[in-house]
This record gives structure tokens, C-alpha cells and sequence, in this order.
């Protein structure tokens, strides 16, 4: 299911002018991921997605679904939105319950839900812990069970605001584990990220924004090569670009495997 | 000399089961600048509010062992002295902030006010700090009204204005994109050349790699490992245990496995990681990546 973008623009009631003219195409089974300063708009751009926000002026198009003309419920089928923070999405009993909820609420029959449930609760590595409160669990932990009752609702976009956020190592590679998976089943994935080196080793497309506007847009490696002009978003470059850079690497490399080739020559 | 001593810490909260410390042995040395590492649930948050005297005056549950800080003992202490002594910075420096104030200066002299010191020593110690961190032009803004990075440099003068002996900060950037980063510990490392003895936690190994005399590596309430920067942060156990490391680190474990890192101690540190890679026979460096 493909996003369109046209002109979007949007200002905040107190007047702040978020979003300054974007357009954009994703395209079905894409892996996008957006970066850009505090207060770039990133966040105001994807609530636009679920109809959360609204334009201003311009439009977003879900698939052949206008944002405008569907409600927030009905949106919710198409694309599933992960929060920041897990605590402004959880409310359940048990995490069993919690990510059931979703699917259930779409009125998917009881079989589908189950098995939704069952595959969400097993990509994020909770399947021991259906019966457990949610707020018994870790910050961590919880990260998982908001990431997972987004996935049971099986929208073809997912979207994870910040999903790396004072997460570990450990699990910084369950929720790229989930990434993958996502994408091997044709998902398209949007990201918004801080976390430089987990972009670069995760997405193909990125999209670098600032002051509203989109910077940069392409390939992660002509996206994160452009270090001058990422620099004005307060956006550095990954650890392994860097190093390449320094070391005179004529290809932009992101990623372990990419720096090893390069280095061999 | 040791100004922070502890000393089989073993510490349980109310309720719980497991160990959150479990028998920390660690000295600090005035001056010395200590990283603590570790994966989440490790207890680097529970230390920090050890340290800081949060437990067990705050926290109650079941603290053995000694803690000291400047000779004086935690559990012999009380809150209001102790922390006098301690000051801790939050994550999130909106949980810092006192609201009650309508400008960064009162919310400055706020503490001071507090414990009752004379008004114009007030303005000197919070003008000296204020220029210490670089915010005397946030003087008269609402602490509200700032970005992350600024209401972390506001939290971390409002502590330093109290003039503690050991400043403790649990991953004061974890919210942060790169120029909050960068504001923040621009600060801690000017407290740091101070004089004042610093223990930081922090996933970032970049920077502790650039900033800390020592790194503890913390695992399930325990110290695992302790040692240099470098020693700690290049260590196998780390990878092994699902501590956070450094890209440059994992490149060049992997290069080392394949013949392509010839020096002996992998790198932290972009600096070390171009400085070694530079060793690494092959083409030269303008066939690469052909």
C-alpha cells in the first residue's frame, strides 16, 4: 500500500508553521527511515499518516484513502502507529490481553485474533509473558508488548516513533529482529530515529528533514554520505560512514559488511 | 584519597526478590571521573540513588553493607544533610526542574535559598555557575521554555550551585539528539577539569571513551568489570553480555578475526579506529571502496 504526499502543510493552532510544503511517494514494502533535529517536524508529519493530524493545506493519500474523508478508527487498518513512549499505549491487564486488543478491536474473528496474537507475541519474544501486567514488567519489556499489540493488527504500514530510545543493545537488536521480519512479509516500515547507526543498518531509504521541509530524500548510503548538508539538521553521520570518510573510502559505506569490503578494496 | 567508598552494598527493593545490588565493592577518588555501563536492569540506576542516598531514605527496602561519601556513612546521615554532599541528575531534566520558579536565575538560587544561604553569596555562586555552563543569556527565560539540552545544563547548575563533593548524572542525554549531547557533556567536562569527582552513567561509549578516567561495567547488580576506558569498553565480556559497544570496537573485532586489524587493542574511538585501520595492508586508501 503506497503513501502519497502532496504539498502537505501544516500549522499548529498557536500558529507554529510545522510543516512547509512536502511531498512524497512511499511505495508498498518500503523501509523508510526519517531524520532530522528536534523540532523538525518529523513526528507532525507522521500523525499525518493515521489521521492523527490533518493538512492544513495539500493532502495525504493511504493507499486510495484520503486522509480527510476516513476517521482515525477506519485509518487504524491500514497503518499502525507505534508511540515513543509505551506508557501512552498500554492500558491492559495482561500483556496477552493488551495485544489482543487491537486486532479484536478491528473486528477480526476469534481465530484470526489468536493467531495475530500468538505471531506478534512471538516476533517480539513475549510468549512467556501473556499473563504478566504490563507495568510489572521493565521499560524495556514494555517497549516490546507497544510494538507488539501495533503488529497483531497486521496494518500494512507500521510506523515507530523513536523506537530505540533508552533501549539496550540487547534490545536494540530484538526491535531490528522485528524490523526484518516486518520487511521479509512485505510491510512498509517508517521510523522515525535519533539513532544514526540503527538507520543505517536497518532501512534503505532515508529522509532527512528540516525546518518542515525534506533535506535529503534517497538511498540510505547517498542520504547518510551527505555529511555538510546533514549537518544543518544536527544530524552526524553513522560511526562507520565516519570512519570510512576519514580512512579516504571513495563509496559511502553504513554497515559492517559494506566498511570490511571496502577495507579489502 | 577515596571520597566515595562502598563496601558489600547489597540492596533489595520493598517487595522484590531479587538483588538489585548484589555485594558492590567501589572507591572513588576526589577528581576521578567514573563511567558506570551496563545493560538495562543492571542496577546503574539503582546505584546512582545509592550514592545519592535516594536509598535507602527514600526507597526503604533492605540495604546492607556501608556506603560512605566524604567520611560520613548513608544510613547514619539524613536526606537533608546528605545530599548536600551528593548531587544526582536526573534522565529526564524536566523531572529536575523545581517548577515553582519563573526564571532559570530563581530556579538557580532556589536550592540556596533552601538552605538558607546569605543573598549575595546567592548571586555570586549562581552567576559563577551560570557562566561555568555557558546559560547566562537563558538568565531570565522560563526554564520551560528551553530545549532539552538547555534544561539539562539549567538542571546540572542548579546542582552545581549546591557546590557538592561528587556529582552523580544517570544518562543525563539519553533524550537528546546530537547538539544536546554535545551541549551537555561540554558541561560535565568542564565540572570535571573542576575538580569534582563525577560518576556517569551512560550508553554512549563514544564519549565516556573521550571523558572517563575508569569505567565500571555493571551486570545484574554486580560489577563485572572495572578497569581504563579502553581495557573495559574493548572487552570480549562486553560483547558477550549485551553490553552496548562502540561500532569502531565491533568492526575491528571482526577485521582483527579476518587478519585485517594488526594492532593489539581494538579501538573505542573514531581517532583509534582511523589510526589503526591506517595499519591495514591492502590497496591503497584511494583504490578503496572502488
Amino acid at each position: 500500500m503506497e503513501i502519497t504526499i502532496s504539498n502537505l502543510q501544516f500549522s499548529y493552532p498557536a500558529g507554529v508553521h510545522a510543516l512547509r510544503g512536502i511531498s512524497l511517494e512511499i511505495n508498498s514494502g518500503e523501509q523508510v527511515a526519517i531524520v532530522g533535529q528536534n523540532g523538525a517536524g518529523k513526528t507532525t508529519l507522521v500523525k499525518h499518516f493515521n489521521g492523527l493530524l490533518q493538512p492544513t493545506s495539500g493532502s495525504v493519500l493511504i493507499g486510495d484513502w484520503d486522509t480527510t474523508k476516513y476517521s482515525v478508527s477506519k485509518l487504524a487498518r491500514r497503518v499502525g502507529y507505534v508511540f515513543q513512549n509505551p506508557d501512552e499505549q498500554l492500558f491492559c491487564k495482561t500483556v496477552g490481553e493488551e495485544v489482543a486488543f487491537g486486532p479484536k478491536n478491528l473486528g477480526y474473528d476469534k481465530a484470526r485474533v489468536e493467531s495475530l496474537a500468538k505471531d506478534a507475541l512471538a516476533m517480539t519474544e513475549l510468549s512467556e509473558k501473556t499473563e504478566t501486567n504490563p507495568y510489572d514488567l521493565s521499560a524495556t519489556w514494555r517497549k516490546m508488548v507497544a510494538l507488539a499489540s501495533i503488529i497483531a493488527m497486521d496494518t500494512d504500514i507500521v510506523i515507530f516513533d523513536e523506537p530505540t530510545t533508552g533501549q539496550d543493545a540487547v534490545n536494540v537488536a530484538r526491535i531490528a529482529h522485528v524490523v526484518k521480519t516486518l520487511r521479509e512479509r512485505g510491510k512498509t516500515v517508517i521510523t522515525i530515529t535519533h539513532d544514526i547507526d540503527f538507520c543505517a543498518e536497518n532501512f534503505e531509504r532515508v529522509i532527512a528533514l528540516s525546518q518542515g521541509k525534506v533535506l535529503l530524500d534517497g538511498q540510505a548510503n547517498d542520504v547518510l554520505g551527505q555529511e555538510e548538508i546533514l549537518a544543518t539538521t544536527y544530524v552526524d553521520p553513522p560511526q562507520l560512514t565516519r570512519l570510512g570518510k576519514r580512512l579516504g573510502f571513495k563509496q559511502t559505506v553504513r554497515n559492517q559488511e559494506e566498511f570490511l569490503t571496502a577495507l579489502k578494496g | 584519597m577515596a571520597i566515595v567508598n562502598l563496601q558489600n552494598v547489597t540492596y533489595k527493593y520493598p517487595l522484590t526478590e531479587s538483588l538489585a545490588l548484589n555485594n558492590i565493592n567501589l572507591q572513588v577518588n576526589e577528581g576521578e571521573f567514573v563511567a558506570i555501563v551496563g545493560p538495562n536492569g543492571a542496577g546503574k540506576s539503582t546505584l546512582c540513588y545509592t550514592l545519592a542516598g535516594f536509598v535507602p531514605h527514600f526507597f526503604k527496602g533492605e540495604l546492607t553493607g556501608m556506603v560512605e561519601v566524604a567520611g560520613v556513612e548513608s544510613q547514619k546521615s539524613k536526606l537533608h544533610e546528605w545530599v548536600l554532599n551528593v548531587g544526582l541528575a536526573f534522565q529526564n531534566p524536566f523531572n529536575q526542574i523545581s517548577g515553582a520558579k519563573y526564571t532559570v536565575y530563581e530556579e538557580l538560587a532556589f536550592g540556596l535559598e533552601n538552605i538558607g544561604i546569605p543573598r549575595d553569596e546567592i548571586k555570586i555562586r549562581v552567576e559563577d555557575a551560570m557562566s561555568l555552563t555557558g546559560i547566562r543569556d537563558l538568565a531570565d527565560r522560563s526554564p520551560y521554555s528551553l530545549s532539552g539540552g538547555q534544561q539539562q545544563r539549567v538542571a546540572l547548575t542548579s546542582i552545581l550551585v549546591m557546590q557538592p563533593k561528587v556529582l552523580v548524572l544517570d544518562e543525563p542525554t539519553s533524550q537528546m539528539d546530537p547538539i544536546g549531547t554535545r551541549e551537555v557533556f561540554g558541561v560535565i567536562r568542564q565540572m570535571a577539569h573542576r575538580g569534582l569527582t563525577v560518576i556517569l552513567v551512560e550508553h554512549k561509549v563514544e564519549w565516556i571513551a573521550n571523558f572517563a578516567d575508569r569505567v565500571v561495567a555493571l551486570k545484574d547488580g554486580s560489577i563485572l568489570l572495572e578497569g581504563t576506558p579502553s581495557e573495559v569498553l574493548t572487552s570480549d565480556l562486553l560483547a558477550e553480555n549485551g553490553f552496548g559497544i562502540s561500532r569502531y570496537t565491533s568492526v575491528a573485532r571482526k577485521a582483527k578475526a579476518q587478519g585485517l586489524w594488526k594492532k593489539e587493542r581494538l579501538p573505542v574511538t573514531l581517532d583509534e579506529a582511523v589510526e589503526g585501520f591506517a595499519l591495514t595492508p591492502g590497496p591503497s586508501p584511494e583504490g578503496r571502496g572502488e
